[in-house]
């Protein structure tokens, strides 16, 4: 049920659906849920032109709480639902809500083919390395040897790396945020947004019934400054307390190095997000803790033209001398008269 | 010297064109097919080809054959069996011979029937030296030499010039039965237009063959089918297929909607996305999908977004959609789902046909689900249906299942065109921007169907999804009583449908013994067979039900008025299952086959005479 049209310019609270939100209390998904509300009422886009569409899951419940068009689909299937509706309405801003288990297990097909295809739409996958709906089994993103209800002896299983996904797959935007940071977080929302095709943004988020800290090695208030680096595009990728670390290429890998503000970068590495080439922002994906800072921000934005974009074009040219009419389609090449 | 040849007339003939699967068997009938409807003959066909794309030559597996029944009557089947079988290999011949009538002509390709030929068809002896075909007449030709013969002064080599011979037995087919060439001329050279070379051997090789029927002292006389008396009309030759995606493309047109068809290839369902590929000047969107669970999840998508969402698939196809089947069932969007049924259980015999799925897509998702379910009967009923499963689809705001069948996707028959401008307008309206707060679970009192509600319109904000609706406001609710009234108001929508439907027509007498009760692609077989009975004065009744959920209001009445109901079905008895359900007390007796093969006339027929 929605109340009275609602005109620009818009608040936080224009976001808000009536639904009471049902996540457990102290949940990363409530950060994320109040980043999207803020960040959208500062755009000037009609209200009624965002969807929302999700899956099945504890983050999947998000369109029920945003004052909004949603669609709370089933398990994987978001990106389906999301390609078919922006292949028959290009002034939507749709943006699929899915997480480790939706998106990279059950999902996993679909997301690969919905990025490759260059679908225009925007795809939040939280990840908080756990299934939290089904109550804490382990889930495609869970660490080895990780113990939970349905891997008591710990898994057996590598886990997948969703940024690795992406860039296999050719997404044209690429961004890693976390819960904890709603300002960096509400960055690349916008950036997202404003990405024409694709965009793809992994949300570190934390479970805190099933998977507390899960993040916190990393992304905690203790270690955060030399355990994360945040990618500024055309800089050096800086971190550490003081600022005072980099990273350079050794060969194939990366390496740190000391750095001191306003030095010679000449033989660090510098951050390229434009790069056509998969290969740096693969690279990049390939950071991770413990043996090197992991990095945050886009680490892929590039231009291609969108599937939907595409497919619309081919109907133009094949309409250039008109649309067809129901007479040459239903007689077809060849009919013969029987009669008068 | 030429010999005198007679003429006679036939008012039925059925032929069957067999040989390996790169023989272009198919290619043959349909060129036969082409000039047949041109001639004003009515027709239907049924191709018959291997799952496997080029089977080991010369096996058995490899047979591709080509049936086609023309006659000066109107008919709706190929025919049970063949006057003439042409057979281009031994392995054509042993999978085909018995669809040869006894009597029958049986023409082979003496060429081809050498010692490994012979083995690789697991022939012990040659056919043609013994006492195999003692009952019918056998015409041996040597098709490879004389169609190496009549090219050899042309530039093609080898393998090509092997391959123009299914033309020479077209040619002597046309002689036969007294056909014109002119058709298949122009049809080579549109088809080579860019080898010069190609066009002037095909053709060379098609008259050679029509030459050597007229001098060869074995066929002694031309047999000539007069046109058949079909009804006014322009008419054009259609397959079930076709006919499925024109009918879609058509209904999205008079609804003034994009049809978005998502869809992923399988048997016998693909050529629906061939056809609709092409047809981007109608503004069609196709979208080949990952896989058969993202083409029906982004035509939902597509039908969210206020336009005409479709899927295409086959029986297991239909088994992966069901959870997003049921996804629109409870959001209550407009979807059509086409199911060309193949021959299963499970991947089964993929270009087989049968009526296997009934139930499936009746009954077989997680919990109380209906949908409505429509079948078209021949090929071209294909168009009117389509129309029907898009009006019903928007209307109700319902999935709708429109359940075809491998045999009637590939057959073809004519099709009287229908006149363009009486094609009905598919009326929708959308909700716009109201005073009042929007009830996206709202419906309509007449259809009950709630409001279809596109994002984008200002004010219409909602969301939907597949846990359990609250009434009127679409919330997610978990109240028990709340839950039962919806899936009652779930049932009695689809149930209303019934008020919106012809009702079923009886063919022959109003009440008597016995009715046969068919669905689907049987109409032809059960119409043949009863109208062959009906001439020999036997008294039977014929009903086809083209909707199957909801049925016709008066199908309760129509069986009260019979003794005995005859329900043939290629399946272990699907039809009948539901039928007993809703009409206990009520004599029905099945007819089942399930071997992946349409009913013959004769099977009908014998049925039903051992019930009378
Ligand atoms: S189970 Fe975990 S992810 Fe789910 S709502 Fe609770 S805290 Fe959030």
């Amino acid at each position: 049920m929605s109340e009275a049209v609602l005109k620009l310019p818009y608040t936080k609270e224009d976001f808000v659906s009536g639904q009471e939100v049902r996540w457990c209390p102290g949940c990363g998904d409530y950060s994320i849920l109040a980043t999207m509300q803020r960040t959208l009422s500062k755009f000037d886009l009609p209200i009624e032109k965002y969807v929302f569409v999700s899956g099945i899951g504890c983050s999947s419940r998000f369109p029920y709480y945003m004052n909004t068009y949603g669609f709370h689909t089933i398990h994987g299937r978001a990106p389906t639902i999301a390609t078919g509706l922006r292949c028959v309405n290009p002034e939507l801003s749709i943006w699929v809500i899915t997480g480790d288990g939706d998106g990279l297990s059950i999902g996993g097909n679909h997301l690969i083919h919905c990025m490759r295809r260059n679908v225009d739409i925007n795809i939040l996958l939280v990840n908080n390395r756990i299934y939290g709906l089904t109550k804490g089994q382990y889930s495609p993103t869970s660490e080895k040897g990780k113990i939970t209800k349905s891997s008591p002896y710990g898994t057996i299983e590598q886990p997948i790396n969703a940024l690795c996904v992406a860039i296999a797959s050719e997404a044209t935007f690429i961004a890693r945020t976390l819960d904890t940071d709603p300002t960096h977080m509400s960055y690349i929302l916008e950036r997202a947004a404003k990405h024409k095709g694709v965009s793809f943004v992994e949300i570190y988020q934390n479970c805190l019934i099933f998977n507390d800290k899960a993040f916190v090695p990393v992304t905690g208030r203790e270690t955060r400054e030399d355990r994360m680096v945040y990618l500024k595009d055309g800089q050096p990728l800086v971190f550490g307390k003081k600022k005072d670390k980099a990273i350079r290429l050794k060969g194939l890998y990366p390496e740190e190095v000391n750095y001191t503000a306003g030095g010679d970068t000449k033989d660090l590495l510098i951050h390229n997000e434009k790069d056509e080439n998969p290969h740096y922002a693969y690279f990049l994906t390939q950071m991770e803790h413990p043996e090197m800072p992991v990095p945050f921000g886009v680490f892929r934005a590039i231009e291609k033209p969108t599937y939907d974009e595409m497919l619309d074009e081919q109907i133009r040219q094949a309409q250039v001398k008109g649309k067809g009419d129901l007479k040459s389609l239903i007689y077809g090449p060849n009919t013969w008269k029987v009669g008068s | 010297m030429v010999a005198v040849k007679s003429k006679t007339s036939a008012n039925t003939i059925t032929i069957r064109f067999a040989g390996d699967s790169g023989d272009g068997m198919q290619l043959t009938g349909d060129q036969f097919t082409d000039t047949t409807a041109v001639m004003g003959n009515d027709f239907a066909t049924f191709p018959d080809y291997p799952a496997e794309i080029r089977a080991p030559q010369g096996t058995l597996p490899g047979v591709s054959s080509f049936q086609i029944q023309f006659s000066d009557n109107i008919i709706f089947t190929p025919g049970d069996q063949a006057d003439v079988l042409v057979a281009m290999n031994p392995a054509a011949l042993k999978v085909n011979l018995k669809t040869v009538k006894k009597g029958g002509l049986i023409i082979v390709n003496e060429n081809s029937f050498g010692e490994d030929h012979l083995k690789k068809a697991a022939w012990k002896t040659n056919p043609l030296a013994d006492n195999t075909l003692k009952d019918f007449q056998v015409l041996k030709v040597a098709l490879t030499d004389l169609t190496r013969n009549a090219l050899k002064d042309h530039p093609l080599k080898g393998q090509e010039v092997d391959r123009c011979k299914n033309f020479f037995a077209l040619g002597m087919m046309f002689w036969m039965y007294d056909r014109r060439f002119e058709h298949t001329v122009a049809w080579i050279e549109k088809r080579f237009a860019k080898r010069p070379e190609m066009v002037a051997a095909n053709i060379a090789t098609l008259k050679a063959g029509f030459n050597f029927a007229d001098i060869t002292e074995t066929l002694q006389t031309q047999i000539h089918v007069p046109k058949a008396q079909l009804e006014p009309g322009v008419y054009r030759k259609i397959t079930g297929n076709e006919a499925t995606a024109i009918g879609f493309v058509t209904a999205a047109q008079l609804a003034g909607k994009t049809l978005f068809y998502g869809s992923y290839p399988i048997t016998p369902a693909s050529s629906i996305l061939h056809e609709l590929a092409k047809h981007k000047v109608y503004g069609v969107k196709t979208f080949q999908a990952e896989d058969e669970i993202a083409a029906i999840g982004a035509a939902i998508g597509a039908s969210f977004g206020g336009q005409l969402g479709i899927t295409g698939t086959s029986g297991p196809g239909v088994c992966l959609k069901s959870e997003a089947l049921n996804l629109a069932v409870m959001t209550e969007l407009p979807l059509v789902v086409i199911d060309v049924q193949r021959a299963g259980p499970s991947t089964g015999m993929p270009t087989k046909t049968e009526q296997g799925d009934l139930l499936q897509v009746m009954y077989g998702r997680n919990g109380d689900s209906p949908v409505a379910v429509i079948a078209p009967k021949t090929p071209s009923d294909c168009f009117q249906m389509a129309l029907e499963a898009v009006r019903l689809a928007v209307k109700y705001m319902t999935p709708v299942i429109f359940l075809s069948e491998g045999y009637l996707a590939e057959a073809a028959e004519p099709w009287k065109l229908p006149e363009i401008e009486k094609l009905p307008k598919i009326e929708i309206r959308h909700p716009k921007e109201e005073k009042d707060p929007f009830l996206p679970y709202s419906r309509n009192p007449e259809t009950l169907a709630r409001p279809w509600a596109v994002p984008g319109t200002p004010g219409l904000g909602h969301r939907i999804g597949g846990l359990s609706k609250a009434d009127l406001t679409g919330n997610v609710s978990y109240d028990p009583d709340n839950n039962q009234k919806m899936i009652l108001l779930r049932r009695e929508k689809v149930a209303k449908i019934a008020n919106d439907i012809p009702d079923l027509t009886v063919e022959g007498p109003g009440s008597g013994k016995l009715l046969v009760l068919g669905w689907g692609g049987t109409f032809g077989a059960i119409y043949q067979a009863i109208s062959d009975l009906t001439q020999e004065g036997v008294k039977v009744s014929h009903a086809h039900l083209n909707y199957l959920n909801p049925f016709p209001k008066n199908l309760k009445n129509v069986l009260s008025r019979f003794e005995k109901i005859l329900v043939p079905e290629l399946n272990m008895g699907q039809l009948i299952m539901i039928l007993r359900d809703h009409f206990p007390g009520v004599n029905f007796l099945g007819l089942n086959k399930m071997q992946g093969h349409p009913f013959s006339v004769f099977e009908m027929k014998n049925k039903i005479r051992e019930l009378l």
